[in-house]
């Protein structure tokens, strides 16, 4: 059930398949950094502020998850009204992710992943890039999980 | 300049961090998503697997993901030692330790495991899928709240 980005057949006729340009590759590098400095100015990506998130300790992760949601969703309400296009003229559209097993059942064990190591996946990445080794580990669990999802994906329900 | 280089107040976080969703699919054409990118490390070291999970994975239309990771990486290097007057560790010092990395390996597998079958993180579900108003992207959110307090509440006391 992966949502494989824009190369869906959901594009209008006649648009063609869309490679990724050089310039939109450097985008996406651009938009990882200016993430990857959010992350960690934020503190999203510190273990302290997921626990006492967890404990309802502070409001901080919260505010900064729903103002990201509203900041985003007006965004989109934007985009759709107005119809606007990405810098390459491309049509933005939104491919939903569906209903399955795995939304309610991977959902709990990734929050759970979450819980313990302080991280979802993105900062992940900002951990290691911020100079913190033993998040290598956190990296190393994640894939062997993917790797273990990819084998068993066959035998769960979905 | 003082106050950028304390850790940034929540409201101009959430913002920025909210951004991210237009910005990514106006300037790439992307939908902003972080866990994907698991997914195309997998298939491309293992480029002949017939597990259908990579077998059928465009690896080219996502490669994309990767870029994105290591650019998220080179911001928070930048961050830490550019942006910052008194960086914070991100891992409590209790980490620094062989069951801390038993601890890390295992909540790791717990993400990577999850996040791939639920198909979205944080990222893709809480904040683009809830913003593009997708109900399982909701659901999912609640669950990824329902298995991290269960883990911080029940099992706290053994685990921190």
């Amino acid at each position: 059930m992966e949502t494989t980005t824009e190369t869906n057949d959901r594009q209008p006729r006649g648009q063609a398949k869309q490679a990724t340009s050089p310039a939109a590759y450097l985008m996406v590098l651009l938009m990882g950094a200016y993430l990857g400095i959010l992350f960690s100015k934020s503190e999203v990506a510190h273990w302290q502020r997921i626990h006492d998130m967890f404990l309802f300790r502070e409001a901080h992760m919260y505010l900064i998850i729903v103002t990201a949601i509203v900041v985003a969703m007006l965004s989109m309400q934007i985009i759709k009204r107005f119809q606007i296009r990405s810098i390459e003229g491309k049509p933005i559209k939104y491919s939903p992710k569906p209903y399955q097993t795995g939304v309610v059942i991977g959902g709990m064990l990734f929050g759970a992943g979450w819980a313990i190591t302080g991280a979802c996946p993105g900062p992940i990445y900002a951990q290691i890039g911020g100079g913190q080794p033993m998040a290598l580990f956190t990296l190393v669990g994640a894939l062997l999980g993917m790797f273990s999802y990819a084998a068993l994906k066959p035998k769960l329900p979905h | 300049m003082q106050g950028l280089m304390q850790p940034w107040p929540w409201w101009l976080s959430g913002i920025l961090i909210g951004l991210t969703v237009p910005l990514l699919y106006l300037l790439a054409g992307k939908a902003f998503g972080i866990s994907t990118s698991l997914q195309e490390i997998g298939a491309l070291c293992s480029p002949h697997s017939k597990l259908e999970y990579f077998a059928k994975f465009d690896r080219k239309a996502n490669l994309w993901t990767i870029v994105f990771a290591v650019g998220i990486a080179i911001g928070a290097f930048v961050a830490t030692h550019f942006l910052s007057a008194d960086p914070k560790p991100f891992l409590p010092a209790s980490m620094e330790s062989v069951s801390g990395a038993i601890k890390l390996l295992i909540g790791g597998f717990l993400i990577g495991f999850g996040t791939r079958y639920a198909g979205g993180c944080t990222s893709g579900h809480s904040i683009t899928g809830i913003s593009n108003l997708n109900w399982p992207s909701v659901l999912a959110t609640v669950c990824f709240f329902a298995g991290g307090l269960a883990v911080t509440w029940g099992l706290g006391g053994w685990l921190f």
